[in-house]
């Protein structure tokens, strides 16, 4: 078992990813860079959070059309399990290989903070050491996360139960005040039809240690390497 | 030939422009009561080679959507100009 | 000669008739308008600091730890198991208020260089801001701006912003101040000095190109430049943080080559000061060509291209023939480079253009600026500000009202608003976020943390400078050991009027005294810092605003501590004494609207004793929540670590001064705490044993913060007041 992350030029959350999952949870790790062309022999790949390309243009924009990408996007179409998270979420989105965008936060300003997400959605290779409904803490931060897509891509999301985690309170209950950025039904991840592809605003490698407030982060990575060690779930077509 | 092109990007009228509502509000704040709604995009002017107009309509409109727009959340309307 | 003397033409440079002649005795020959240029950029107040060096050298900057003081791009000290800890703090003052969003984004792009330049890497941010009137319009549109720009580069280049103060004041209506704090961490041997040194190694300017932009000195650049360049020249240096971030990230690369021999950051006055600066600390020289400067526009004269201060540059020296390496790493990070000339040995500055010399200057007379000694004179107004009879202040018999309106004044609410809009948990190290006395930052792999805070408050300075000094020292030392840290080191950023005005110049002097002595009495040298002369409000200087930034390092980060109460039933003590002083207090404004009397007394002795008891304390377990208790006095701290912990208190406190003083007086050296019931004989114990003053006020109960019969509110409320909802 093998996870990569990729390093875009202004990626800044991708030593943490590597710390996480090499350091936290011990698994094999490695960096690849953004020329790179040749991705095999991983597991999973991590899109990890930052400002790709200085979120010059469109965030995630850019960074869609580097070299990498090609083969991200091969290695995706054969089922190999992708998640982007925060900028890698928009770079899933630009890239199409998730449906909907992320747009400006509807106060205007970043936003830094604890958050709380109700896990909606188990038999994902993503969610499984979860618990349906479970809330977990898991920091947001970011000035682009609202989610939007037209009413039909939203229907179909709730359709094939494409939404993996929504915004909560602490108590689980989905409401606008507990809505940071004004994301249509309260999306702060989705994966797509087949299940391998997977984008979250929220940033489960910064609560990863006890030290930091929050352990809930581990759930995601653990879930993933559950998945490949098991191989238990099947991916739907 | 040389062409010069401004191309106009904004949001799609059923995706909330939480930029242009605050701006609306402000203009109506420091009195400018008659605005009725404000919507904010970006502007991006470039000079290219091109054998004719069609040509050049043709790159354009692969470039906005490919990179230069989003077509889930953007609009794009341009102008051609030759130099 | 003569010509030049009927023209005054020394006044064109803002140098003195003096300095002039100077130049030229020393040249022995009349300087030509561009060699004269440079002079009038690095004699400047701002590149030289010729009002301000003797003073300067008062301040203490050894201890053992400390392995690089001032005269660096950044300060040193070295914290234990091979870590260094990299530190500096600066102002965009002046930026700022012409452009608030892209003046303070480029402060923190320039405080960044001067400590990856150092070889280290960036770990935070720290951010003192100071605004004028909160109600005036220009102000929430500066306070926006800057907060926004600040977020964009510091969020964007992916080190985290933990920490820092916004305060309002009248004094800064016209002059806002924007200081950046930098900290970074290297490893022993790692370490890269920005010194010029081997005859013929290449000088590579790497990043950004060469603009028009920023150009100091106006009345010169007017003559200098054509009308053309004039409008085009942008009137405030725009950044780019991602460029920034590559940056970063290439020179922490470099470093690890042996063939690099120094790293220099290209910030103020541009090439004219980065390259002089480097050769003047090798005691070498440097030819630099600058026709091979990367340039962003035509036609750029040579004033133009050595004085530019665009953003995101860096001056690599790399070994005579072994640039190979350096340069594709450069290529790698997409970064544009170019080897713009070479070290000499001839102790010149020599600058050709087009290979024909433009200028040829002695780089240890560009770097040594003279002195300049002013008269001290103390201000006659000040005995007037100091008057406070505090019989003609009311007091009341309820203060629930006056509670909460000091929790929602702009100066004591919650800066959630600001620090939310920085990501203050990049890298992942961060264990104690902003809101608290202090940030704390765990140190990978290592038990190691450091503990980080800025202090400095204006008023108090502006009613006695020496104390007010004073007390930013000790209140800054006293946030970290709060959270249990060893204060170990400080950088600063004194803020303050032109130094002809005698004014300013006695407060500066006195300020300087005040700091001078405080961080000797703490063992807390001052290690890098700036000064920014000329803030003025409408002809009136601001407030004399030194701002302290303090580490501390923490032995096991597992034993910090934060200030929200922990549970129902544990004790609440008072560590210090209330006394009866009123005097600068931010009550005394926002109640009163006063600004007098004499900031609150401070004896160091009492101030240490009782910090190392509370970092005694918190290491070994007993203590489970502490606050400092500064701006706003004992009810505002109380209030504080009840609305963080969503618990209550019960406090009753024996004492026979004024209810006013008691409550929101800001005595000095006083820390609240709390303690489980079981912990507390040892506690106590301990206290008298080390003679630290203390009081038990109270306990943590229910959901209403209850003091004697003078405030009976929910915690609720008090959030709602606090946080402006």
């Amino acid at each position: 078992m093998k996870f990569g992350v990729v390093q875009f030029p202004g990626s800044n959350c991708d030593y943490d990813c590597y710390y996480a999952l090499k350091y936290v949870l011990r698994v094999p790790t490695a960096f690849i860079w953004h020329k790179e062309k040749d991705i095999s022999g991983y597991d999973c790949i991590v899109l990890p959070g930052g400002f790709s390309y200085g979120d010059y243009l469109r965030v995630g924009a850019i960074a869609r059309y580097s070299p990498v990408m090609k083969a991200v996007v091969d290695f995706a179409s054969k089922g190999g399990l992708l998640i982007g998270i925060c900028n890698g979420f928009q770079i899933l989105t630009e890239a199409g290989l998730l449906p909907g965008a992320l747009i400006r936060n509807h106060c205007l300003r970043f936003i830094c903070k604890p958050q709380n997400i109700r896990v909606e959605n188990i038999e994902t290779p993503f969610t499984n050491r979860c618990q349906k409904g479970q809330v977990l803490k898991v920091p947001i931060a970011h000035g682009e996360g609202c989610y939007y897509a037209d009413q039909k891509t939203l229907e179909e999301l709730e359709e094939n139960n494409q939404v993996l985690f929504r915004y909560c309170d602490i108590e689980g209950e989905i409401t606008k005040a507990a809505n940071p950025n004004g994301s249509l039904h309260n999306i702060a991840g989705i994966c797509n039809k087949k299940r391998n592809i997977f984008g979250l605003m929220p940033h489960p490698e910064r609560s990863m240690e006890e030290c930091l407030g929050s352990t809930d982060g581990r759930l995601i990575f653990e879930s993933i390497i559950n998945y490949l060690q098991t191989d238990s779930l099947i991916l739907k077509d | 030939m040389q062409w010069k092109v401004k191309i106009s990007i904004k949001l799609k009228s059923g995706v909330l422009d939480a930029q242009g509502k605050a701006t609306h509000k402000a203009l109506l704040a420091i009195g400018f009561q008659k605005v009725q709604e404000v919507r904010i995009g970006k502007l991006i002017e470039l000079k290219l080679e091109g054998d004719s107009r069609t040509e050049v309509e043709k790159q354009i409109q692969e470039m906005c959507q490919k990179l230069l727009a989003n077509p889930v959340i953007e609009d794009f309307v341009y102008e051609i100009g030759e130099l | 000669m003569t010509e030049c003397k009927e023209k005054k033409i020394w006044q064109k440079w803002s140098l003195t008739l003096d300095e002039y002649r100077l130049i030229n005795q020393s040249l022995g020959r009349e300087a030509n308008e561009l060699e004269m240029g440079i002079f009038a950029v690095m004699w400047s107040e701002h590149c030289s600091y010729k009002n301000t060096k003797i003073l300067l050298k008062r301040l203490p900057s050894k201890a053992p730890w400390v392995v690089q003081g001032p005269g660096e791009n950044a300060g040193i000290i070295d914290i234990g198991e091979k870590f260094l800890v990299v530190m500096k703090m600066e102002s965009h003052n002046h930026p700022s208020a012409v452009e608030p969003f892209q003046g303070a984004a480029t402060g923190v792009g320039g405080i960044l260089r001067d400590i990856f330049t150092m070889g280290a890497r960036p770990i935070a941010l720290l951010d003192s801001l100071r605004f004028g009137d909160f109600n005036q319009d220009l102000t929430r549109y500066l306070y926006i701006g800057v907060i926004g720009g600040i977020s964009f580069y510091g969020n964007c280049i992916g080190v985290p912003t933990i920490g820092g103060e916004t305060i309002f004041s009248e004094s800064y209506q016209g002059n806002i101040l924007v200081n950046v704090m930098c900290v970074g961490l290297v490893k022993k041997g790692e370490i890269i000095r920005a010194v010029a040194k081997g005859k013929d190694n290449s000088i590579i300017l790497i990043g950004a190109k060469t603009g028009r932009d920023g150009i100091g000195g106006a009345a010169f650049a007017s003559e200098q430049l054509t009308k053309q360049s004039e409008q085009d020249r942008p009137a405030v240096q725009i950044g780019d943080p991602l460029a920034g971030k590559l940056l970063v990230e290439a020179c922490l690369e470099l470093k690890q080559f042996e063939e690099v021999i120094a790293l220099q950051d290209c910030g103020a006055a541009g090439l004219a000061s980065s390259l002089s600066e480097m050769a003047a600390r090798g005691k070498s020289g440097v030819e630099v060509e600058l026709s091979r400067v990367p340039q962003r526009e035509a036609n750029m004269t040579p004033a133009e291209i050595i004085l530019s201060e665009s953003q995101e540059r860096m001056i690599v020296v790399v070994k005579k023939g072994k640039e190979e390496r350096v340069l594709s790493t450069l290529k790698k990070w997409d970064l544009d480079s170019a080897i713009i000339g070479r070290v000499t040995d001839d102790g010149e500055f020599t600058i050709k253009h087009n290979e024909q010399i433009v200028a040829c200057l002695p780089v240890n007379l560009l770097v040594k600026a003279p002195t300049i000694k002013r008269k001290v004179k103390k201000p006659s107004w000040l005995s007037r500000v100091n008057v406070l009879d505090l019989e003609e202040i009311k007091v009341f018999e309820d203060y629930n009202q006056i509670l909460i309106d000091m929790l929602a004044s702009p100066n004591l609410s919650s800066k959630e608003e600001v620090y939310q809009q920085y990501d203050y948990q990049v890298q992942t190290n961060t264990i104690i976020p902003p809101g608290d006395d202090a940030a704390v930052l765990r140190i990978r792999g290592s038990k190691k943390a450091l503990a980080l805070t800025t202090e400095g408050n204006g008023r108090y300075c502006f009613l006695d400078p020496w104390q007010g000094a004073r007390i930013a020292v000790a209140e800054a030392a006293r946030n970290l050991s709060c959270k249990g840290a060893l204060p170990k080191a400080v950088t600063d950023c004194l803020n303050f009027g032109a130094p002809e005005n005698s004014d300013s110049y006695w407060q500066l002097v006195q300020t300087i005294k005040g700091l001078s002595e405080a961080c000797r009495f703490f063992e807390t040298p001052i290690i890098s810092g700036n000064v920014s002369l000329y803030n003025e409000n409408e002809g009136k200087p601001i407030y004399p605003t030194p701002i302290i930034g303090m580490v501390g390092v923490v032995e096991d980060f597992q034993n910090i501590c934060t200030l929200e109460f922990k549970k129902e039933n544990d004790l609440i003590f008072l560590l210090g004494e209330s006394l009866e002083e009123l005097g600068g207090s931010e009550y005394l404004k926002v109640i009163h609207n006063l600004i007098s009397g004499n900031p609150p007394s401070l004896d160091l002795q009492k101030e240490k004793k009782i910090q190392s008891f509370c970092r005694e304390m918190i290491e070994k377990g007993i203590i489970a929540s502490a606050h400092d208790c500064s701006l706003g006095g004992l009810a505002i701290a109380l209030a504080e670590s009840c609305i963080s912990s969503n618990l209550g208190a019960e406090v009753k406190i024996k004492s026979n001064i004024r209810s006013d003083c008691c409550l929101f007086g800001e005595s000095q050296s006083r820390i609240i705490v709390s303690v489980d019931a079981s912990f507390s004989g040892e506690f106590l114990e301990t206290a008298w044993q080390r003679g630290v003053p203390i009081q038990q006020i109270g306990k943590v109960k229910g959901d209403r913060l209850k003091i004697n019969q003078w405030i009976d509110l929910s915690v609720n409320q008090l959030k709602e007041a606090w946080r402006g909802r």
